[in-house]
């Protein structure tokens, strides 16, 4: 009795909504209770932050096939813009609803991320493999640089934008190397919730279309896809910009979760950062990111005491998964115990009575 | 409509003004491909050279020649994967100077490969879904919120992939992963994939490669419903002589990138330089 793959997938989606929709009722409870420490309450907001950063180049990396390493530039985009955004409504539209103002905020963020994607797309979706990569690490620098020059404040209402040039009127937003500065924190659990699903909604809505297919055909065989009608350079550019969209949602509402926040934050270790919870949950697996994202944002706060050493172990990690999947000795031993697990799965009478 | 190809095509083939051949029937219609003086370099190695071939509405064209005679070359020039150095290709009346592979596909040219290029991570159906991108339409936005459009479509989309599937009885696998299905299989969901692009001139590269003498067979008879059904020109690439003698009605030989005759299946297979370069020296040319 093989299921369909169809209706696999679909489950597939199913799965990973409730497990999103389970964890969150669990931070719930515990918030309710009173059984979450203080230093992980604070986490909740950055872990839906990554989920979302994670998912989102996911769609990049896993299912265009495009190495992009330049993502945290489109979430810095996304979180001054944001910040600028909220600060903007709060000054000219005395807006005081910190719902809508965030919502809006994000919409904005996303909406200018969405056009650097475009505009970095252009030229970067030209090239392909290693160029690609390369290119959009560039990129990713290039707009860090460019948001450390920048001064916008907000004067009666009005905003004033400058370039390496603080003497501007009115109250500071955006200050330069200091970033977005005296943010009024708006960012909310229930919203970075919403945001995943609304990420998950898009990411798997759009995989399993028409343009998912496409996209899909381009990353499996660049030939085949043209020989059979599709514009490669169109559906990459699609795959990346909605990815840039996403990512630049989430920046926003990281931006609006900190009073202060340097453009120093989205640097190149914070690209890697969001390719190792893609590479680390399994590229092309949705599900497996989310896992990775927040296991991986959780870990460093419960060993406090060993943060350091963070981005050493997690160099240490890439190189041994990848050391392992290209291993012949190792691979070899991995597909024995997925069999031997497979095996187990398919046998429940057994496990019965091994238990 | 000829009805029997069994061992030998019957169609009466005439001639038209490019030195070429085209079945009686398809003479007064505009041919479906015509090549003038196509070629193409590759630093400084000339791999195909002075192409000229004219395919009528209906026929079923063979190209053949020894390995690394240029054949693939030739198809990668058609559909447009290489630029042709000299020479034009007119598709369907068409000229396709400085048009890329997908454009190419839109006026009408589809080809399957002679490694196979399924795209194997995805169902069977998916793939024919492929095909259909520009024949079945909605909007990225219609997809990802789930407008009326996309189930609309998408119920379109699959009524025609298993429509499609079924000339090769191949409805039953449509939830199978493409990679997992038997040789012959994956070249026939080659075929279909490449005809749910609803072609004028479907181009087969090697599509009896890997297949048994039964399934050859079988293959035949669906290249002749598929040519009567949809009423368009197939050319095919194929080192199976049964084949090309059984089912193709004009048949060009290839050697060094240079066509070395052109005719019917009797003409060629008496054809000195053809049996000198293609088949041996022999004197009976049958293979």
């Amino acid at each position: 009795m093989s299921m369909s793959m169809r209706k696999k997938r679909a489950i597939g989606g199913l799965v990973t909504y409730l497990m999103v929709i389970a964890a969150y009722l669990v931070c719930q409870y515990l918030l309710a209770t009173g059984g979450m420490t203080r230093s992980l309450r604070g986490q909740l907001v950055p872990i839906c932050v990554w989920v979302v950063m994670a998912v989102s180049l996911n769609l990049v990396v896993g299912v265009s096939g495009e190495l992009s390493l330049g993502h945290a530039g489109f979430m810095s985009v996304g979180a001054f813009s944001g910040i600028v955004a909220s600060g903007w409504m709060l000054g000219a539209f005395q807006l005081e609803n910190e719902v809508v103002r965030l919502l809006l905020s994000m919409i904005v963020g996303g909406v200018f991320a969405g056009i650097a994607g475009v505009l970095i797309g252009i030229p970067v979706l030209r090239l392909r493999g290693d160029y690609l990569a390369i290119v959009t690490l560039a990129f990713g620098e290039i707009i860090r640089n460019v948001i450390n020059c920048l001064y916008i404040s907000i004067d009666q209402g009005r905003l004033h934008f400058a370039f390496n040039d603080s003497n501007i009127p009115g109250e500071l937003l955006v200050s330069g190397p200091k970033g977005g500065v005296g943010i009024d924190t708006i960012a909310t659990f229930g919203m970075g919730f919403t945001l995943i699903l609304f990420t998950l909604f898009v990411v798997q809505n759009l995989v399993n279309s028409r343009s998912g297919r496409a996209i899909m055909a381009t990353r499996d065989s660049r030939i085949a896809a043209e020989s059979v009608g599709i514009n490669i350079t169109k559906y990459k550019m699609m795959a990346f910009v909605t990815s840039a969209v996403l990512a630049g949602m989430a920046g926003a509402l990281y931006g609006l979760n900190f009073s202060t926040v340097a453009a120093s934050k989205f640097k190149f270790d914070t690209s890697i950062l969001v390719l190792v919870f893609v590479v680390l949950g399994g590229i092309g697996s949705i599900r497996g990111s989310i896992i990775a994202a927040t296991l991986l944002t959780i870990l460093p706060e419960v060993l406090r005491a060993f943060s350091d050493y963070r981005m050493l172990v997690y160099a240490v990690v890439l190189i041994v998964v990848m050391l392992a999947t290209n291993s012949p000795f190792l691979s070899v031993r991995l597909q024995r115990v997925k069999a031997l697990l497979r095996r187990r799965n398919t046998n429940p009478g057994k496990e019965g009575e091994a238990a | 409509m000829t009805q029997q190809h069994k061992r030998q095509s019957d169609t009466k083939m005439v001639p038209v003004p490019s030195h070429s051949i085209v079945p009686e029937r398809d003479v007064d219609k505009r041919p479906v491909l015509e090549t003038r003086h196509l070629g193409v370099e590759f630093g400084g190695l000339k791999a195909v050279e002075d192409f000229n071939l004219t395919i009528g509405q209906t026929e079923i064209a063979g190209l053949i020649g020894p390995n690394g005679a240029g054949k693939t070359t030739v198809f990668n020039l058609l559909t447009k994967v290489y630029q042709p150095t000299t020479g034009v290709v007119i598709l369907d009346g068409k000229d396709t100077a400085g048009m890329n592979a997908v454009q190419a596909n839109k006026l009408g040219i589809a080809r399957t490969f002679q490694n196979i290029r399924l795209f194997g991570n995805m169902t069977v159906e998916e793939n024919v879904r492929i095909g259909l991108h520009n024949q079945v339409k909605y909007g990225m936005f219609s997809g990802i919120f789930r407008l009326p459009a996309y189930w609309k479509q998408e119920k379109k989309q699959h009524e025609k992939a298993l429509e499609l599937l079924s000339i090769f009885d191949m409805q039953g696998m449509a939830q199978y992963r493409a990679g997992s299905l038997p040789y012959g299989a994956q070249r026939r969901l080659e075929i279909v994939r490449a005809l749910a692009t609803h072609p004028k001139l479907l181009l087969l590269d090697e599509p009896a490669a890997g297949m048994n003498p039964h399934e050859t067979e079988e293959l035949m008879e669906n290249i002749i419903k598929i040519r009567d059904r949809f009423q368009i020109a197939v050319m095919l690439i194929e080192h199976d002589m049964n084949l090309v003698m059984g089912i193709c009605e004009g048949i060009c030989v290839l050697n060094y990138g240079r066509i070395i005759a052109k005719g019917t299946a009797s003409e060629i297979q008496q054809n000195p330089t053809v049996i000198e370069a293609y088949l041996g020296k022999r004197k009976e040319g049958r293979a």
